[in-house]
């Protein structure tokens, strides 16, 4: 990371106060928001219970016990969460849902993200023309029922996973492009990106160099709300049975297995649910303090 | 005005061309045809059965008679349902759900509204935490979580209502899917209301009715209520659209045999015409409803010019 444009930082310490960053500032507000803290450590638990999940049973995610089909939780069997329909320990499923719900949440938000940002600050930044050009395409996107466009490219190309990952991904860009499109819009009538072009940079290296980094506070903020809603579409979609396909499994497919059995056996349906709804709960509550945090414009509360 | 709801018309057609072109160039991208599922046809059937369907003539001009089919209702047969159309399909199923939908609406708004007010008049109190927990809960808990939960707590073990079907189409079948489907609605319109309403408390109008001595329910009535529920009602059209979509679900795990089941039955067995004519369908609802919604805005805000 040397970057020869850069000036040494610290070259006279004793002229200028230490200075307050953005980030800084955003740190301290987020470590003293109780309900943002507890909620990050309820996240890095299931994320670590999720990622060591081979370790914790003896059982695999499709081994068939047949002596012990749909019975209860117990301690005795090894079976902590029980077994479903299949005699399958439901501990070790509902991990292993959480890895497809969690990698769903990351993968398909990083492409939104992609998407959106460029997008966002490309229109904002060029302006005129071709910003209400692009701007005009997204109104006409966003009017669409994206869900029902998804459910059917489930139906049509079937149940692959990498599809759902992009199909979503590709969904969610929308509101990212509005809000970047709005930051670069002030962004780049500020002094510094106006030197950057009297120096002559070029324009995408503003973009790249002095627009998005700018942005990041926004962003994160918005990623961590855009993850529980991703994960809310993959799990709907695994719900009707258009999602992950059998012996592998999702939250939302666990949800809807639970569903059908509720009456002999409401395990199958409470430790999945509480598992998605927790997660989701937790994102949330993160979004909902990193947005205290960094956005400035909602200070108020 | 005219101007301005002319303008919005115009604005939703190239949606409307973009959605039906959409699900149009999906289904004929699709791999495997309508008929492979059934065993081997001989050539001259299946030349004829595509010949029947018009799969033979270029796509434009299939396209063509879609749309064409569409200006007149027509839907086109369904590939499963052999003896129904889709538009047969779609009016036998949409009223159960607009009754449901309809009543979901309604709740959350009534109900997210008054919550929302109460939260932002007792603000950073116990109410105002307590409303506002309730919230996000009612926002992280998606409904097909919620729904079999309610089923089981309702139904199952205290056995007070029904837990799927319409029964004998008496309003007891219908609480628990309405309370399901508007639960993350109230949730949302909840937030929104405490947090507009907040801000017009803030301002100037309201302290200069309030130093004129108004009691407090004249202030929040006649003054108050009008532009904080602004963001409501631009809130209606997503929310037309959520509803719409957990419809779907909740029709699934109710046995409400409304549109909604229709469409997964339909997506299940590859139902291309229904799951297309269900999209399309919606799709157009969602947009008109986005539409009027723009209309009631204009109208309702002085500050929108035209």
């Amino acid at each position: 990371m040397s970057d020869p444009t850069r000036i040494p930082a610290a070259e006279s310490p004793e002229q200028f106060p230490e200075g307050r960053s953005l980030w800084s500032d955003a740190l301290q507000v987020l470590l003293q928001n109780r309900a943002a803290m507890a909620a990050l450590i309820i996240l890095s638990i299931i994320s670590l219970l999720v990622m060591i999940a081979p370790f914790l049973s003896p059982y695999s995610y499709d081994f068939t016990d047949w002596d012990r089909v749909s019975e209860g939780p117990s301690l005795a069997t090894g079976h902590i969460f029980g077994t479903d329909a299949l005699g399958r320990d439901l501990f070790v499923r509902t991990l292993y849902g959480g890895r497809i719900s969690l990698m769903v949440g990351l993968v398909a938000t990083t492409v939104s993200l992609v998407i959106g940002i460029s997008y966002g600050a490309v229109a904002g930044y060029l302006g005129g023309k071709i910003d209400h050009v692009m701007m005009r395409i997204v109104d006409i996107l966003y009017a669409l029922p994206f869900m029902f466009l998804v459910i059917l490219l489930m139906v049509l190309f079937g149940r692959n996973i990498f599809l759902i990952f992009i199909a979503i991904g590709a969904i969610n860009w929308l509101d990212m492009a509005r809000i970047v499109r709005g930051q670069t819009l002030s962004l780049k009538n500020t002094e510094f990106v106006e030197a950057a072009r009297a120096g002559g940079v070029s324009t995408a290296r503003i973009i790249r160099r002095h627009i998005i980094p700018n942005l990041l506070g926004v962003v994160v903020v918005y990623v961590t709300l855009t993850i529980p809603q991703v994960i809310l579409v993959e799990s709907f979609l695994s719900f009707l049975g258009l999602g992950v396909q059998e012996p592998m499994t999702s939250w939302g497919a666990l949800v809807n297995e639970g569903a059908q059995e509720m009456e002999n056996a409401p395990w199958m349906l409470i430790f999945p649910a509480l598992f998605l709804a927790l997660t989701l709960f937790c994102f949330n509550f993160v979004g909902d303090g990193l947005r205290d945090a960094l956005d400035p414009r909602d200070r108020s509360r | 005005m005219i101007r301005y709801a002319l303008q919005r018309f115009l604005g939703a057609i190239p949606t409307l061309l973009i959605l039906i072109g959409l699900a149009f160039i999906m289904i004929r991208l699709a791999p495997g045809g309508p008929f492979d599922a059934e065993k081997q046809l001989l050539p001259e059937i299946e030349a004829n059965l595509r010949a029947a369907y018009h799969l033979d003539e270029p796509i434009y001009q299939q396209f063509g008679r879609y749309i064409y089919g569409l200006l007149q209702g027509d839907f086109g047969p369904s590939f499963q349902y052999r003896d129904h159309t889709v538009t047969e399909l779609i009016m036998s199923g949409f009223p159960v759900s607009l009754r449901l939908g309809g009543f979901a609406m309604l709740l959350a708004l009534i109900v997210g509204v008054s919550l929302g007010t109460l939260a932002a008049f007792r603000q950073n109190t116990a109410t105002d935490y307590t409303v506002m927990g309730a919230a996000m809960t009612g926002i992280s808990i998606p409904n097909f979580v919620m729904a079999p939960l309610m089923i089981l707590v309702f139904a199952v073990y205290l056995k007070w209502l029904p837990a799927g079907g319409l029964g004998d189409g008496s309003i007891r079948n219908l609480v628990l899917p309405v309370i399901a489907l508007a639960l993350p609605q109230i949730a949302y319109v909840s937030r929104l209301t405490r947090g507009s309403m907040i801000e017009v408390l803030r301002s100037n109008f309201i302290r200069t009715a309030r130093a004129q001595g108004l009691p407090m329910r004249t202030v929040i009535i006649q003054h108050a209520l009008k532009p904080a529920l602004l963001p409501v009602i631009s809130y209606i059209g997503p929310a037309t659209a959520a509803i719409i979509t957990g419809s779907v679900v909740i029709e699934q795990i109710f046995g409400v045999p409304g549109l909604g089941r229709y469409f997964v039955q339909g997506a299940l067995n590859r139902d291309y015409t229904l799951v297309m004519g269900v999209v399309v369908f919606y799709g157009v609802l969602i947009i008109a409803f986005n539409f009027l919604v723009d209309l009631l805005y204009g109208w309702l805000d002085p500050r929108v010019k035209y």
